[in-house]
C-alpha cells in the first residue's frame, strides 16, 4: 500500500524524507505497510466505526435533526514521535505551564510582571477573562491551571511550534485514550513489535493531581459536567467513572454553611475539590450570569473563602487568551529565569499601529485570528481566502484592529492517512496534556488532531476534523 | 451515591422491566389470536390495552383494532408512550444520563440495543417478523440482566436497578392478574377460561413452572396463588417484594425509613397470609388495594432517595 503514498515536498511529513525515504522511527510501520492491503484496512475501518458506536463515543450536534450522535472520525495510521523529540517537547511543556501558572499568581497578586512592563496592564487587567473577584484569593499550591492541553505543529522547517495554551476545561483526552485502546484491538501485531509508551495512567494521574489540590487529608472529588447534552459529555462521564468518583451537575450541588454539599441517597455529603468542565461564567448565578438557570448559587464565596478547590481555578482565562499569548516567553525569562524550550509563533499584535500596518500589507501570507476566539471560527487563512474574504477581513481589522492577532500560515506538518483508496498525506497538529499537582505530571503522547479534507489546515471537529492515535516510542533505539 | 444518579438507575430499570413485560404480553396476544374460539369476539386483542391505560390512544390513532395495528403501536410507534421504542427510549436517555455508573457490559448492551431497535424501526415490522421482535426484545433484556449480575458492583447502584425492576415487575404482574381476573369474571366457557389461564401463565413464563409444582390441571385460584404467594415464582408479587425489602436493607439508612416501614409491611402479609384470608373481600379487591401500596412506597422511595433535597 506504501506505493500509494505521495507527499508535497513544500510541507514536512512525519513519515517521509522529502527523498522518499522513510524516517528511522517510522522503521517497524514502514514493514507493516509493505504488506497491508487495502480492503482489510477498510474492513478494519468499518469494525472501529461500529465498536466506538456501540461504546457511545460519540457527541452530539446541535441543531441536528433528532439529535443524532456522531462521531469524530478516526483514523488507524498512527502519528509516531521519538523517544527524543518527546523528552525535549515534555520538558518544553513543564516549563511552559510553570510559568504560566506563576503568571495566574501574579497578576491576582502583586502584579510584578505588570510592574516590570513586560506585559503592558491593560491587556490583562480590562482583558474580558481577567477576573476580579480572584484577586488576593490565596490557592493551594498556588496552582491555578491543574490540567493544560497545549496545542502545536510542526512546521515545514520541522520544529515544533506552540499554537496555544488552554487552560480553561482543555478537551480530547478521552480520545487520546480510546484511540490507543481501539488501535490496540485492531492492530494488536504493532504493538508486539515495539515498545510504545502507554497513556493508560492518565486517568489515575488526573486524581492524583486533584487530590493534591486540597489541602484537605482524603478529599472528595467530583467531575461537574453542564449535562449529556453537552459536546464533550463522553469525556466528562468516562473521566469520572476512571477515577471512581461521582459525575455532578450544578442542580446535584448545593452550598451550605459555607461548604459546597452533593445531594446523595445518604443525605447532603461535603464536596472538597469540583473537577469542572463548566465555564467559569456558568458556576455561580449569584456572582456572574443572574439571568442563568445554570451554577451553584452561593460556589463563589465558599471557594473565595478556601473551602472547597475548583480545578482549573476561576480566571485562568485571561492566560491562554490570544492577546496574552504572544508574551509567554517573557514570562518563562521573567518568572524561570530560563530560556524557552518550546517555540511560539512569530505574532503580530494589530492594537500595535506598525504590526497593523504590516499585516494589512501581508494579509493573503497570513493567519488572522480573533483575540476571544475558539473553535477555529473567525478566523482567516490568508493563503486559501477568496479576495472577498481578505477584503471584508482588511475592513475587519482597520475597524477593531485590538480584537486580531494575526501570524505567519504554518505548514502543519502531514502524516499519512487511509483514505478510499489508499494512504495519503493530510494535515495534522497535536495537544499534549499536562497535570499540575505536588508535580508536574504528563503522560507520553497526546491527543493527535488531523484534517481529513485534502489541504485542509484546521483540525476542530466541529469543522472536519478526525484524530489518530499518537505513539510515542520509549527508545530510539528501538526503531 | 448521587441521588439523581440513583434515579437514573431506577428509572432505566423500570423502563426496560416494562418494555420487556409488553413484548411478553404482545406475545401472548398474538398467539391467543390465532385460535380459534368459540364465540371470541377479538377480546383477546384488548389485553394489551387495557393493561396499559392506552384504548382511547389507541383507537383516535387507528379506529379498528387488528392484530398488525396493534403491533405497530405496541412496538415502534413514539406516539405511544407506552410502546416498547418509546420505554427504550426513555431508557436509553437515563442510562446515558449515568452511563458512568455502569459497567461498560451493562452500558453497551443496552447502547446496541438502541441503536438496533432505532434501525428496526427505520425498517418496521409486519404480522410475519413480530414474533421475533417480541424475542428479540426479551433476549435483550435478558442480556442486560445477565451483564449485570454478571458484571457490576455489588453496591448501591445494584440495589436501585434492582428496585426499580422489582418495582415494576410487581407492578406488572398485579396489572395483569387484575385484568385476567375481570375476564375470567365474564367467562362462563371452559374453553376460554383455559386459554386465559395458559396465556396468563406465558405471559410471565410461568407455565412448565406450574407443572412442576401443583402437578394438576389448571384452576384459576392455584394459578393466582402461584402468581402472588408462592416465593418461588421469579415474578410473582410475593418474590418481588422479597427481593425488594433486601435491597432496601442493603441501602441502608438516610435517616428516613418510610420505605423500609412499608417494604416490612407488605412482606409480613405476604409470607403470612393464607390464600383464604387474601381473598376474602375478593381477589379483584385485594389487588387493587395491593396496587395502592405499591404506588405508596415508590412515592416514599421517589421522596427519600430519588429526589432528596
Amino acid at each position: 500500500m506504501k506505493e500509494s503514498y505521495q507527499i508535497a515536498s513544500h510541507f514536512y511529513d512525519e513519515m517521509l524524507l522529502s527523498d522518499g525515504q522513510h524516517r528511522a522511527h517510522y522503521q517497524q510501520y514502514w514493514k507493516w505497510l509493505q504488506q497491508a492491503d487495502v480492503d482489510a484496512v477498510a474492513r478494519k475501518r468499518e469494525e472501529a466505526e461500529l465498536l466506538f458506536h456501540r461504546v457511545g463515543i460519540t457527541f452530539n450536534v446541535y441543531g441536528d435533526d433528532g439529535g443524532a450522535e456522531r462521531l469524530i472520525p478516526f483514523d488507524s495510521v498512527p502519528r509516531i514521535i521519538p523517544a527524543s523529540e518527546w523528552a525535549m517537547l515534555d520538558r518544553g511543556i513543564r516549563q511552559r505551564v510553570q510559568a504560566l501558572n506563576a503568571f495566574l499568581h501574579d497578576i491576582y497578586h502583586q502584579q510584578l510582571i505588570l510592574k516590570a512592563g513586560i506585559v503592558p496592564a491593560e491587556q490583562v487587567l480590562v482583558n474580558d477573562q481577567y477576573q476580579p473577584c480572584m484577586q488576593g484569593v490565596d490557592l493551594h499550591r498556588n496552582i491555578y491551571a491543574h490540567i493544560v492541553g497545549v496545542d502545536m505543529v510542526r512546521n515545514n522547517d520541522g520544529e515544533y511550534y506552540v499554537l496555544e495554551d488552554n487552560l480553561r476545561t482543555p478537551s480530547g483526552v478521552s480520545y487520546m485514550l480510546e484511540n490507543r485502546k481501539m488501535m490496540m484491538r485492531l492492530y494488536p501485531e504493532l504493538f508486539a513489535g515495539q515498545h510504545i509508551a502507554p497513556v493508560e495512567r492518565y486517568p489515575s494521574h488526573l486524581l492524583q493531581t486533584l487530590r493534591e489540590s486540597s489541602p484537605v487529608n482524603d478529599p472528595v472529588v467530583v467531575v461537574l459536567t453542564p449535562g449529556r447534552f453537552n459536546s464533550a459529555y463522553f469525556e466528562h462521564s468516562f473521566l469520572a467513572q476512571q477515577m471512581g468518583v461521582e459525575l455532578v451537575e450544578s442542580a446535584d450541588l448545593f452550598v451550605k454553611d459555607g461548604a459546597v454539599m452533593m445531594r446523595t441517597t445518604a443525605g447532603p455529603c461535603k464536596v472538597d475539590v469540583i473537577y469542572r468542565r463548566v465555564d467559569d461564567a456558568f458556576l455561580d448565578p449569584l456572582a456572574f450570569r443572574p439571568d442563568s438557570m445554570l451554577g451553584v448559587p452561593g460556589l463563589l464565596s465558599v471557594y473565595r473563602s478556601g473551602n472547597v478547590v475548583l480545578a482549573n481555578a476561576i480566571g485562568t482565562g485571561v492566560a491562554d487568551d490570544k492577546s496574552i499569548y504572544p508574551y509567554v516567553p517573557d514570562m518563562i525569562r521573567f518568572y524561570l529565569d530560563e530560556d524557552p524550550i518550546l517555540n511560539n509563533v512569530p505574532t503580530w499584535q494589530c492594537r500595535k499601529p506598525q504590526d497593523l500596518t504590516y499585516v494589512l500589507a501581508n494579509l493573503a501570507k497570513m493567519v488572522v485570528k480573533e483575540v476571544h476566539g475558539a473553535g477555529g471560527y473567525g478566523m482567516l487563512i490568508g493563503p486559501v481566502a477568496s479576495q472577498q474574504e481578505l477584503s471584508d477581513f482588511r475592513d475587519r481589522l482597520k475597524a477593531r484592529p485590538e480584537n486580531y492577532i494575526a501570524q505567519d500560515t504554518l505548514s502543519l506538518s502531514t502524516c499519512p492517512t487511509f483514505i478510499d483508496n489508499g494512504l495519503a498525506p493530510r494535515h495534522i497538529d497535536l495537544r499534549p496534556f499536562a497535570l499540575c499537582g505536588a508535580d508536574i505530571r504528563l503522560v507520553p503522547g497526546g491527543l493527535t488532531r488531523v484534517a481529513l479534507n485534502e489541504g485542509s489546515l484546521v483540525v476542530n471537529s466541529s469543522q472536519g476534523g478526525g484524530t489518530k492515535d499518537t505513539w510515542v516510542l520509549e527508545d530510539d533505539a528501538s526503531c | 451515591m448521587l441521588s439523581r444518579t440513583a434515579s437514573g438507575l431506577y428509572w432505566m430499570a423500570r423502563y426496560l422491566e416494562r418494555a420487556e413485560q409488553l413484548a411478553r404480553v404482545l406475545d401472548v396476544t398474538n398467539r391467543l389470536s390465532l385460535m380459534p374460539v368459540r364465540g371470541s369476539q377479538g377480546d383477546e386483542l384488548l389485553l394489551p390495552l387495557n393493561l396499559t391505560g392506552t384504548r382511547e390512544l389507541f383507537e383516535t390513532l387507528n379506529g379498528r383494532c387488528t392484530m398488525p395495528q396493534l403491533f405497530n403501536f405496541f412496538a415502534l410507534d413514539d406516539r405511544n408512550p407506552c410502546s416498547i421504542f418509546s420505554c427504550w427510549q426513555e431508557a436509553w436517555n437515563n442510562a446515558h444520563a449515568v452511563r458512568g455508573s455502569l459497567s461498560s457490559e451493562v452500558w453497551e448492551s443496552i447502547n446496541s440495543t438502541w441503536i438496533e431497535m432505532r434501525n428496526t424501526r427505520r425498517r418496521g415490522i409486519t404480522s410475519a417478523n413480530a414474533d421475533t421482535f417480541f424475542d428479540w426484545v426479551k433476549e435483550r433484556s435478558h442480556l442486560f440482566r445477565g451483564a449485570m449480575f454478571g458484571t457490576l458492583l455489588r453496591g448501591d447502584a445494584m440495589s436501585f436497578i434492582r428496585i426499580g425492576t422489582l418495582m415494576e415487575r410487581s407492578d406488572g404482574t398485579a396489572r395483569l392478574l387484575s385484568v385476567n381476573q375481570q375476564l375470567l369474571e365474564q367467562q362462563s366457557d371452559s374453553v376460554r377460561e383455559y386459554y386465559c389461564l395458559d396465556t396468563l401463565l406465558r405471559a410471565v413464563s410461568a407455565r412448565e413452572a406450574y407443572n412442576a409444582i401443583f402437578k394438576q390441571q389448571l384452576l384459576p385460584d392455584l394459578v393466582n396463588e402461584m402468581l402472588i404467594l408462592r416465593s418461588e415464582s421469579p415474578r410473582s408479587l410475593h418474590s418481588c417484594i422479597d427481593e425488594i425489602a433486601t435491597q432496601l436493607e442493603n441501602i441502608g439508612s438516610s435517616g428516613e425509613d418510610r420505605p423500609r416501614y412499608l417494604i416490612t409491611v407488605l412482606l409480613a402479609e405476604m409470607r403470612f397470609s393464607t390464600w383464604e384470608s387474601l381473598t376474602q373481600e375478593g381477589l379483584y379487591h385485594w389487588l387493587n388495594a395491593f396496587l395502592t401500596r405499591l404506588n405508596a412506597l415508590a412515592d416514599s422511595i421517589n421522596h427519600t432517595y430519588l429526589e432528596a433535597k
